[in-house]
């Protein structure tokens, strides 16, 4: 029987787009299951635009260079920092404790051990609060920065006691750098306060070309800046706002009241827009809810006030064991600068008579 | 005109068969709910195995289901560890819920709801996920031990890991205080 020759282009079309359709099915549900573990970064750090020579390690000069006050500490690396706004945009400080940066905003640290860069690490945001962490490893000779494996590199440089700095993985980033409010935590209005503290521990003299909160005010780079004086940490005394500082720079980007472990009810960070001692309300007197094994007997308290031997923190920013230490990443040496200052500000305290009956949890 | 048919026809019968395949595996009821999904994927993962105390059974070593995912029996005293060499380096007990190694002692967790003593109590979803993907307690502290076989489990997708967590909000919680790990030599 002869068929029209328009039907017959009808029945072959939707004939064909059927077998497309499926076709499309069948591909779609042959696509290989990935899971989620971040950004794709580039794969070199020449390739992040850090520098204008490479080969020279000419740093771009139109990147700006900055040092926190409070700095965190690395065994001991002495790092270099950068960073890059796209031209014409600005850092809203609309919440002084988390500026938001705009889309294409790039950080680079760069941490060597005595006299070698190491590893350099890098941000870039995406846009949307999306962020790329990379990590680069220099190749001895200094010439050329890959990207590191996604778990990191251990044994990566010798310290001292037959130890080794490790290179972070790429989920290790997360850990410290999506645990609080934000996840810039050396480029802050605190970090970048013109009223440095001379007594933070391991305090970097200013780079003479460094921004702070009132050059990146004055080039018009920060909008809706707090005015007033210069962020400061309250302070009993000098040792207290170094203590203080330093809590806030090496334990508050997960310790503190907005992120990941806020149930916990331990607050080191300082926080600018309310400017509670909550480092001091959180821990003095409180009782640990989960001790972990290893700690000696009679250390209950996170800080027992004017007992250093009896403050848990103490004990666990001073080990070094991988079930104690605190942090629990990123170092592999005690600071023993850092744990002198704090056992003295501890020992300061006036002594409670009996602990607090707050424990891990009750605190908001 | 006949082949087209035929390609037609080949088609709408492999669509069939998939649309059967998947029914009658589950996977669709899976997709539509995760729950189910996560029941799935805990008792192919083997969660179980290590996760619910073993005894020995008329069958042999089985799991004991009336203590099912609540870890480390807390009543349960493990006495010194075995004298271990470089060809035997570490070692389970009968539970199959406490090992020794070069790590220490570790021992698997409450997985149940269990408001005072499960593992999950004060863990959100996300943090679930980033425990899984970067090993580390809460996703942010110390390293989960062995053998807890995380970098496998990393590569599962969010939305399996989200499964697994609400499944494991919804069974019987079981009170199991586990101990915490005891480092090497103790």
């Amino acid at each position: 029987m002869s068929v029209p020759i328009i039907a017959r282009s009808r029945r072959t079309g939707a004939t064909l787009g059927v077998a497309l359709a499926l076709s499309a099915i069948l591909a779609a549900l042959a696509e290989p299951v990935q899971p989620s573990l971040g950004e794709t970064a580039p794969a070199d750090l020449f390739a992040t635009g850090l520098y204008t020579d490479p080969a020279a390690r000419s740093v771009d000069p139109r990147h700006l260079v900055f040092s926190p006050q409070y700095p965190l500490w690395t065994d001991g690396a002495a790092k270099r920092r950068w960073m890059s706004l796209p031209p014409g945009t600005q850092i809203d400080a609309s919440d002084p404790d988390r500026w938001a940066f705009p889309a294409g905003t790039r950080f680079w640290k760069e941490f060597a051990f005595d006299g070698h860069p190491v590893e350099t690490r890098y941000m870039e945001h995406l846009g949307e609060g999306r962020w790329v962490f990379a990590t680069y490893e220099w190749s001895a000779d200094g010439r050329q920065a890959p990207l590191a494996p996604e778990r990191g590199r251990a044994d990566a440089w010798p310290l001292s006691d037959g130890r080794t700095h490790a290179i972070p993985g790429r989920t290790d980033c997360r850990v410290c750098h999506g645990s609080g409010p934000a996840p810039v935590l050396g480029f802050s209005a605190l970090q970048l306060s013109p009223d440095r503290d001379p007594g933070a521990p391991h305090a970097e003299p200013l780079p003479l070309d460094a921004v702070d909160l009132a050059v990146l005010v004055e080039r018009g780079l920060i909008a809706n800046a707090s005015a007033g004086p210069a962020p400061r940490i309250p302070a009993a005394d000098p040792m207290e706002r170094a203590a203080l500082g330093y809590l806030h720079a090496n334990c508050g980007h997960c310790h503190n009241d907005r992120g990941a472990l806020a149930d916990l009810g331990f607050d080191l960070a300082h926080g600018l827009k309310d400017g509670s001692a909550a480092a001091r309300t959180t821990s003095f007197g409180v009782a640990l809810k989960d001790p972990p094994a290893g700690l000696p007997d009679g250390v209950e308290l996170r800080i027992a006030p004017g007992d250093p031997a009896a403050s848990a923190l103490l004990y666990r920013a001073g080990s070094r064991d991988r079930l104690l230490q605190m942090p629990p990443l990123g170092t592999a040496l005690v600071d023993e600068e850092a744990i002198a200052l704090l056992a003295r500000w501890v020992a300061q305290q006036p002594r409670a008579g009996k602990p607090a009956p707050q424990t891990e949890g009750e605190i908001r | 005109m006949m082949f087209l048919r035929a390609v037609a026809t080949m088609f709408l019968g492999l669509s069939f068969i998939l649309v059967v395949a998947l029914s009658s595996t589950g996977l669709l009821a899976q997709e539509a709910d995760p729950v189910a999904r996560g029941e799935y994927l805990v008792n192919t993962s083997g969660c179980h195995d290590c996760h619910t105390p073993w005894g020995m059974g008329p069958n042999g070593p089985e799991p004991d289901m009336s203590r099912a995912l609540s870890g480390h029996p807390a009543d349960l005293q493990v006495g010194p560890p075995p004298d271990l060499s470089e060809e035997w380096v570490w070692a389970g007990n009968p539970t199959n819920t406490a090992y020794v190694g070069p790590w220490g002692v570790s021992f698997t967790a409450n997985l149940t709801p269990d408001p005072e003593t499960g593992v999950l109590r004060d863990m959100s979803e996300s943090q679930f996920i980033d425990t899984i993907r970067n090993g580390r307690h809460m996703g942010q502290g110390r390293p989960i031990l062995p053998p807890m076989p995380w970098p496998a489990y990393r590569n599962m997708t969010d939305e399996d890991l989200s499964a697994i967590y609400g499944y494991l909000q919804q069974i019987d919680p079981i009170p199991n205080a586990v101990p915490e790990p005891l480092p090497p030599g103790q």
